[in-house]
């Protein structure tokens, strides 16, 4: 019995580091990808060495700021947003395995469990956007609704369709079940998960709902200090969930050219960090979606691309 | 009592408590959050009951998108912060039909069940929710998917702009 409790409470410790270290890593990747991308020196020269100090002073700066809660603001739903926000982040950390038994917690339907908790992240968004009392945020909340309701449906199906392939619905059991001919077998599946994650944790250029040059910052307008710090924390969770799920349904996980076993979670991180990147990139070289063009996106292309994959899967399963 | 017990009693309270909050706060759209609340301590009941595929269906279909759709609705057409007076509760007929349902409900289940003891069935996973519905179930799963369609192509042609 204590050796179970001591290695539960193991298990949760080091979800709770990787929740605390990798979106501020990717933060970091972030700051200095973008700045050589685009030629910026401010993240070059924080803290003297490659400007290494950039998210310490970031979050120097956040908490300097002063705390401001709209007179109008519902105050109690305004102040539990973020945190309703960065919850289920924080749980799905829980789920995703690193390498061949390191995972916090192994589930028989770990990816159902994982898409259903990510679907409830909008919540903490309808929350900020309401409870600002701001014509904007308001609007940010409707287009983020809209935009992730859906989003959803090609999200899960292109899932559905690698758990199909895998005939499993946990994350380890797809992992060991994936060849690496299913780059190719599930590459149109692969694409429409990364393309609807992207529009799932509103990154660009799904950003409509925060748009800053057409309301203000969206739901995050009246958001100061710490609080907006924990927005942009998970934005940065969602930009390691959404990578490391790419990675485990589509790209192997923890299999690498050798030596699964021990470096398993070396490869994990690898394409983790990779497709993060991907997402830094795709922010840097694409404008916004407008809002018409986001729907259509979604439902004239994504969801079709995902249902023919869903046939595609279940052909070559009959047949094999 | 054991940990089982405590974990569905202090849910079944919560769910208790936010569904009372949902139908008595005047807070328009804070109804729509205590709802979350219920449905949350509701997909934990599932839970502790170990039907795991219920569980986590509760919260993908109605945390995560009728809720969200329910808000949505409140937020577009009129969602005032702070409490709204003009409420249009008919609160004696309400209290009336919601004690009346849950007393039947209750000695309904009460006396079918009275002191007999049940073995807890296998856990409720996907595999085993899977062969049910498709082994043992189908025709009515393919009488409620014919249902379902049937509601999505009537909601397409009532959305549908009218050719003149």
């Amino acid at each position: 019995m204590g050796r179970i409790v001591i290695e539960l409470l193991l298990r949760v410790a080091g979800a709770l580091v990787a929740f605390l270290t990798l979106p501020l890593l990717v933060g970091q990747l972030e700051h200095k990808a973008m700045a050589h991308m685009q030629g910026r020196l401010g993240p070059m020269y924080a803290g003297g060495f490659h400007g290494w100090a950039q998210l310490v002073a970031d979050g120097v700066k956040f908490v300097q700021k002063e705390e401001i809660v709209p007179a109008a603001a519902d105050k109690t739903v305004f102040r539990l947003a973020p945190a309703a926000g960065l919850l289920p982040y924080l749980l799905v950390f829980l789920l995703l395995p690193l390498g061949p038994g390191l995972v916090g917690q192994a589930l028989d339907m770990g990816l159902f469990v994982v898409l259903a908790i990510v679907g409830v992240g909008v919540v903490g968004m309808l929350m900020a956007s309401w409870s600002s009392a701001n014509k904007y945020s308001l609007l940010g909340g409707l287009r983020g609704a809209a935009q992730l309701l859906g989003y959803e449906l090609p999200f899960v199906l292109s899932a559905a369709s690698v758990a199909m392939a895998a005939g499993t619905l946990s994350l380890p059991g797809i992992v060991e079940a994936w060849r690496p001919w299913w780059l190719l077998w599930q590459a149109p599946a692969a694409v429409v998960f990364f393309v609807s994650g992207l529009a799932e944790i509103r990154r660009p250029p799904f950003d409509m709902p925060i748009a800053d040059s057409e309301l203000v910052f969206g739901y995050l307008t009246e958001y100061t200090g710490l609080r907006f710090a924990l927005f942009l924390l998970a934005e940065y969770a969602g930009i390691v969930v959404v990578s490391a799920l790419t990675t485990v349904l589509f790209l192997g996980g923890w299999k690498g050219p050798f030596a699964d076993h021990q470096l398993g979670w070396l490869w994990t991180l690898v394409k983790v960090f990779a497709v993060s990147f991907v997402v830094i990139w795709v922010r840097v070289a694409y404008p916004r979606l407008r809002e018409d063009q986001l729907q259509r996106v979604c439902w004239l292309v994504l969801v079709p691309v995902a249902l023919a994959q869903l046939v595609l899967t279940a052909v070559v399963k009959v047949v094999l | 009592m054991t940990v089982t017990d405590v974990l569905i009693c202090a849910l079944g309270a919560l769910a208790l408590g936010s569904a009372l909050l949902v139908v008595s706060t005047r807070h328009v759209v804070r109804a729509g959050l205590w709802l979350v609340v219920t449905l949350g301590a509701l997909a934990g009941c599932y839970l502790v009951l170990t039907a795991e595929l219920v569980a986590w269906v509760q919260m993908l279909i109605y945390v995560g998108a009728v809720v969200v759709l329910l808000l949505f609705a409140v937020m577009l057409t009129r969602a005032p912060i702070g409490a709204s007076d003009g409420l249009d509760r008919s609160r004696w007929p309400a209290v009336l039909v919601g004690g009346g349902s849950a007393v039947a409900l209750g000695a309904l289940l009460v006396e079918a069940f009275r002191w007999s003891s049940i073995r807890p069935p296998a856990p409720g996973t996907a595999e085993r929710i899977g062969a049910a519905v498709f082994r043992d179930w189908v025709l009515p799963f393919e009488v409620l998917s014919v249902l379902l369609l049937a509601a999505l192509v009537g909601a397409i042609v009532l959305s549908a702009p009218r050719r003149s």
